[in-house]
């Protein structure tokens, strides 16, 4: 029930966009079409449900103070969490090669339609905010994989959302300073307040 | 030889001003007509979560400046050696070494500072404008115009999230720099004079409004449209 609960959690109380501003870039620059926020928002569920459960065992067995002690006593005084950043986006980056190579094998149309967007999931700020959120929080391996999941469905969410209010938004009359960055960062603040009811609900 | 060669070299081409021309327009371009933030829409991620109040905004304005103008300096310095297949896991790799230098330093001199930034320091290392400018210039040009370059971009980014931060907490929280400002200018006028603080402005949701606003100001200055 608790790991339910934190699902819920980190698909609406804590939204990784809304929330944290976390995967912006991407967030506004793949939302024009729902079709390929569809594909890159899926992308980032699976990339996040295997990398926040990786670096956990990461973290747990190698960087945190005193994992080491597994090899023997006399390692149990090291602390390599300085190490977190680098072993982190060097997971990620492995991760993301991998599902590279999975998706040209078998799936290319899904390959074709998101192009350079999958390479750019390395850095996608969600992935390793999410890995490091993970890392500060203490949660266990469960829920390492459950937070990651459920981050990555509320990047879904939020990202589909917008593209499809943007796909609507080119039948509209915006003044020419506002068209594009200006008027999505308004209704990114008006879908934030939306996301702000959840606020305070304890499951 | 060595010698001949060098003055011939000198003689083609007269040794570059410092801060000629053409250098500072890769300092001045980034502030404004080519801001990475309000134009090139890029490192809005790690930023905007820590604009809540100026000075945790100043720290990080001034580990991102730190960041880029070292990972522009090291990448051009290395740009001849790096092979062009593997050069985001070594760019990558540069910027983590430096990042995690800013957190150690923080960590052990301004640890309430370390405490309050939490993760959005090492998401500098996926702040795509640092990678942005890797890619597009750093790997093409002189160690010292790539420095000019990171640190131009560096400071379009700081002037930008610096002015968020100023209206969120001046809004939010009534106080810049931590001066309460608003209890001040109430003061002045008695006791039944107040200025309410608006809690919106301390919310995520002031900074996507008040950014939406600073960008829909500043492109209508500069005359960017964007189809």
């Amino acid at each position: 029930m608790d790991l339910f609960n934190l699902a819920i959690k980190s698909i609406f109380i804590d939204n990784m966009v809304f929330a944290y501003f976390l995967g912006m870039c991407s967030f506004l620059a793949v939302s024009k079409k729902v079709s390929t926020a569809l594909g890159l928002g899926a992308a980032v569920i699976f990339v996040l449900t295997v990398t926040a459960p990786a670096n956990w065992l990461l973290n747990e067995f190698i960087l945190k103070e005193g994992a080491l002690v597994w090899l023997g006593e006399s390692f149990a005084e090291i602390d390599l969490s300085f190490l977190r950043f680098i072993m982190f986006i060097a997971i990620i980056a492995a991760m993301v090669q991998l599902v590279e190579m999975i998706v040209e094998k078998f799936a290319p149309a899904l390959y074709g339609a998101l192009g350079i967007f999958l390479p750019l999931i390395a850095v996608n700020c969600a992935i390793l905010g999410g890995s490091l959120f993970m890392a500060t929080r203490d949660y266990t391996l469960a829920e390492a994989g459950v937070y990651g999941f459920g981050s990555g469905v509320g990047f879904f969410l939020a990202i589909v959302a917008l593209a499809a209010i943007r796909e609507k938004l080119k039948y509209s009359n915006v003044p020419n300073g506002l068209k594009g960055l200006g008027i999505t960062m308004l209704i990114t603040g008006l879908m934030g307040i939306a996301f702000m009811s959840f606020m305070g609900i304890d499951l | 030889m060595s010698t001949e060669t060098a003055q011939v070299t000198e003689v083609k081409k007269p040794a570059e001003a410092l801060l000629s021309k053409r250098r500072k327009k890769l300092l001045s371009d980034p502030l404004v007509d080519d801001n990475p933030i309000t134009i090139q829409v890029l490192g809005i991620c790690s930023a905007l979560a820590v604009t809540t109040q100026l000075q945790p905004t100043f720290v990080m304005a001034l580990s991102v400046i730190f960041v880029m103008v070292f990972a522009n300096l090291t990448i051009s310095l290395l740009r001849n050696t790096i092979p062009s297949r593997v050069r985001i896991i070594v760019q990558l790799a540069v910027i983590a070494s430096l990042v995690t230098l800013v957190n150690e330093v923080l960590k052990a001199f301004a640890y309430d500072m370390y405490k309050e930034l939490s993760v959005f320091v090492g998401l500098i290392i996926t702040n795509c404008i640092v990678m942005g400018r890797l890619e597009a210039y750093a790997l093409g040009n002189k160690p010292y115009d790539s420095v000019l370059d990171g640190f131009g971009s560096a400071l379009g980014y700081a002037w930008i999230i610096l002015a968020v931060a100023f209206f969120r907490e001046l809004w939010g929280s009534g106080s810049v720099f931590g001066v309460p400002v608003f209890d001040q200018i109430s003061g002045l006028f008695g006791d039944d004079f107040s200025l309410a603080t608006n809690g919106l402005m301390v919310s995520p949701v002031g900074a996507f409004i008040i950014l939406g606003l600073i960008i829909w100001v500043q492109r209508t200055k500069t005359g960017y449209v964007e189809h």
